[in-house]
């Protein structure tokens, strides 16, 4: 107990002291300046849209444009267009008045609110402001968090459905595959394929999606892994031709399918009775589906022969083998079902958080971080971790920015392996 | 196509500051794996926290050339210890998985716009990344200004200047690699790859040998990643990925792991092949015999030929071209 509230101050202090490094962001007051349409005949011109998510024009959003003695601003239109002229080519600054965008919009990252443009260069400058949705002040802290936490446990859910696969395999062969987050991203740009480039249904494409992702585990297990275990490939080499192959793998992924982040055509539209919680349909669907999988799994594990097979396996295959249990043919169902379920993730993972060909590799330092938080080797440890890592990732969001979320994982990973390097629900003689 | 052009560009390449590069984060990856047995996987990292560093504090702090080269041996040295903490005591795994992590997630923080100095300003430049910071470093070259021509490539006085030190330091590197190997100190650390339990019976710190060599390896690496950075004037995030660490594993074994001249043979090989192969494939594009395939796929197929090449040398001459097969029994 003592550990976890130690473990839980550390967190804390990190947060803090982020939060102190980021400062406030500062807003400009807001002008009652009237802003006149711009002047088509000055030469000089810096343009943009404002688009809400690049998908939604915003409307009477004023743009400022200082510098050189000009004081010009501007508001945008019906599409979002706005364009501000001057007559001499000098170092501009344009700015975007976060007043006049509506609740809950904002600009991320913050500090991209305010651009240089060199009208020295050019004669046109563009200026892309990007806006979302940021964290609103009016909305409370409990109902953020509560908001945050519920997402958490969505991507919990699904980084759980993951790193099982890389836990059994590690529990039954003692490997570490490095390859196993592009599985993630096949499935998801195969469910891409099928929904936005076939137009098939989105039930058939990610069931066919999952079962093509379970065999390419088989076909990876019975054409490299299976071979160099006969060889007796030792584990670190094996480690290193995991990487090897994952490059591979995520190079071909990318030759196939283009390099492009994929919108898999799930709905965007918030379901209102869970509010304060934004989620969509779709992600509710998902959870329910990765929820049952993992319930499944449980009960694979614990109440079939090939289950407790399984675990006999992880826990001493040589032990396993003389009593009857085929180890090979374990190891065979095993790659199955981590391919299976990381089919299912990857179509989940794409449908939620859209994808592209790297989404698997990128992952890869969350589902590391939950297997050795929860153990490596045992999988209901490893669900324990996926949720955890789930939770910390989402709710760091509230106290870090937005693109360094990833970051609270590594700090799990490390300040596990300080304090308990064995995991949650690891045995200590797996250190080795 | 004209191969022999393609040949010769190729061995253009060679002499380069970015092969030498390279050739010094092997030498360093050599320490870690080859003598150590530590399974380093963010030897990127360790090379973009060098070359941060420097870049951060010639620009930042306006520091003279030896203070910013020392500034980002220290980042890395920091760097190293942060990592071989949590680690070193634990199975080699636990190395291998923090490294690979802790690379990804310094590209997050080096492309991320959050963390600022007082003025504003990102300090890592963001995903933009940093440029113009060798003027300290140009300022010194000795070599008289003009063209230069080296194998049929044409080369200004700047980036013959950044090849020479670049080379000079691989072979300091080297020599210093060789002479470590060699004594006490080197023979407990391949003591420690061989059997870490042999060497500790006999009162040694392992971990502590570890830690050293962990240390000592990344300045190898962050050297290398300041040259990288003098000789591109920019230093930018996306370039410290798996891709770079990789390249340099593909180096370091095609080379053989456990020698001190592995590395260097295998950066000629690896480059000289690398740069013949996009060659020899834009010309096949260009006369339509790839099928559909553009020049950039021609570059992802390269490295998709790395990564196998990566595989196959570990499957069937874990000891490389040079290497002798009693030294590369991996443990584990």
């Amino acid at each position: 107990m003592t550990r976890l509230r130690s473990l839980a101050g550390l967190l804390l202090l990190l947060g803090t002291v982020f939060a102190t490094l980021l400062g406030g962001t500062a807003a400009s007051p807001a002008q009652a300046a009237t802003c006149a349409a711009a002047d088509p005949t000055l030469p000089y011109i810096v343009e943009g849209t404002l688009l809400n998510n690049g998908e939604t024009p915003l409307k009477g959003v004023q743009v400022n444009l200082t510098g050189n003695g000009v004081d010009a601003c501007v508001l945008s239109d019906e599409n979002g267009y706005f364009m501000l002229t001057v007559a001499k080519p000098a170092k501009y600054t344009v700015s975007i008045e976060t007043s006049t965008l509506p609740a809950g919009v904002g600009v991320d990252p913050a500090d991209q609110a305010s651009q240089a443009v060199d009208l020295t260069v050019t004669s046109d400058q563009g200026v892309i402001f990007p806006l979302g949705k940021v964290a609103d002040t009016s909305v409370s802290i409990w109902a953020q968090l509560a908001d945050r936490l519920f997402n958490g446990l969505n991507m919990g859910l699904l980084l759980a459905l993951a790193s099982i696969g890389i836990s059994l395999i590690f529990g039954t062969t003692g490997f570490s595959n490095f390859a196993h987050g592009d599985m993630v991203s096949l499935g998801a740009m195969l469910t891409w394929f099928m929904t936005q480039i076939l137009g098939w249904p989105i039930l058939a494409a990610g069931a066919v999606a999952i079962v093509a992702v379970g065999a390419s585990a088989y076909l990876q297990d019975a054409a490299i892994w299976r071979p160099l275990r006969r060889r007796r490939l030792g584990l670190n080499q094996m480690m290193i031709v995991s990487i090897g192959f994952s490059i591979v793998f995520r190079y071909l992924i990318l030759i196939f399918f283009g390099g492009e982040t994929k919108d898999l055509g799930s709905s965007t539209e918030p379901v209102a009775w869970m509010a304060p919680i934004t989620t969509t349909s779709t992600s509710l669907i998902g959870m329910g589906i990765s929820a049952v999988a993992l319930a499944g799994v449980a009960l694979f594990l614990t109440k079939t022969r090939i289950g407790k097979a399984t675990r006999a396996v992880s826990d001493n295959s040589s032990l396993a083998a003389s009593t009857g249990i085929d180890v090979e043919r374990i190891i065979r169902i095993v790659w199955i079902l981590a391919g299976l379920l990381t089919g299912i993730a990857g179509v989940l993972w794409g449908l939620r958080y859209q994808a592209n060909w790297s989404t698997g590799f990128d992952i890869l330092l969350l589902l590391f971080a939950a297997t050795t938080l929860g153990g490596l080797g045992t999988s209901l440890g490893t669900a324990v971790g996926a949720i955890i890592i789930g939770l910390v990732v989402e709710t760091s969001a509230l106290v870090i920015p937005t693109d360094l979320t990833y970051a609270s994982a590594l700090f799990i990973l490390i300040l596990v392996l300080l304090v308990r390097p064995q995991g949650i629900l690891g045995k200590k003689q797996r250190l080795g | 196509m004209d191969l022999i052009v393609a040949l010769q560009s190729s061995f253009g390449e060679l002499i380069t500051a970015g092969t030498a590069a390279f050739v010094l984060c092997a030498i360093g990856l050599a320490i870690h794996f080859g003598f150590t047995g530590l399974l380093n996987f963010g030897q990127a990292a360790f090379a973009a926290v060098g070359a941060y560093g420097y870049a951060i504090a010639a620009l930042d702090f306006k520091a003279p050339l030896v203070l910013s080269v020392l500034f980002g041996l220290l980042c890395a040295v920091i760097f190293a210890v942060l990592l071989g903490i949590p680690t070193l005591r634990l199975r080699a795994d636990y190395l291998a998985i923090v490294t690979i992590a802790a690379a990804q997630v310094f590209k997050f923080v080096a492309t991320s716009s959050a963390i600022t100095d007082p003025s504003g300003n990102v300090i890592t430049g963001g995903a933009e990344g940093l440029s113009e910071f060798g003027g300290t470093f140009y300022s010194l070259n000795p070599v008289p200004a003009g063209e230069y021509q080296v194998f049929g490539n044409s080369l200004t006085q700047d980036q013959i200047w950044v090849d020479i030190v670049g080379w000079l330091l691989v072979v300091v590197c080297a020599l210093l690699t060789y002479f470590l190997t060699r004594s006490p100190w080197g023979r407990a650390l391949k003591g420690i790859r061989e059997d870490e339990d042999a060497v500790r019976s006999l009162g040694k710190n392992v971990y502590l040998y570890k830690m050293q060599a962990l240390i000592l390896g990344g300045c190898m690496a962050a050297l290398g990643g300041m040259v990288f950075v003098i000789n591109s004037q920019t230093v930018q995030p996306t370039v410290w990925g798996t891709n770079f660490t990789f390249t340099i594993w593909t180096v370091l074994l095609l080379g053989g792991a456990t020698t001190v001249l592995g590395p260097i043979a295998g950066g000629v090989v690896f480059f000289t092949l690398f740069a013949f192969i996009q060659k020899v494939l834009e010309g096949l594009v260009a006369i339509h015999w790839m099928g559909s395939l553009t020049i950039p796929q021609v570059g992802q197929i390269r490295l998709i030929l790395v990564g196998l090449a990566l595989m196959l040398l570990v499957i069937f001459r874990p000891q490389g071209l040079f290497g002798n097969k009693k030294e590369t029994l991996f443990n584990g």
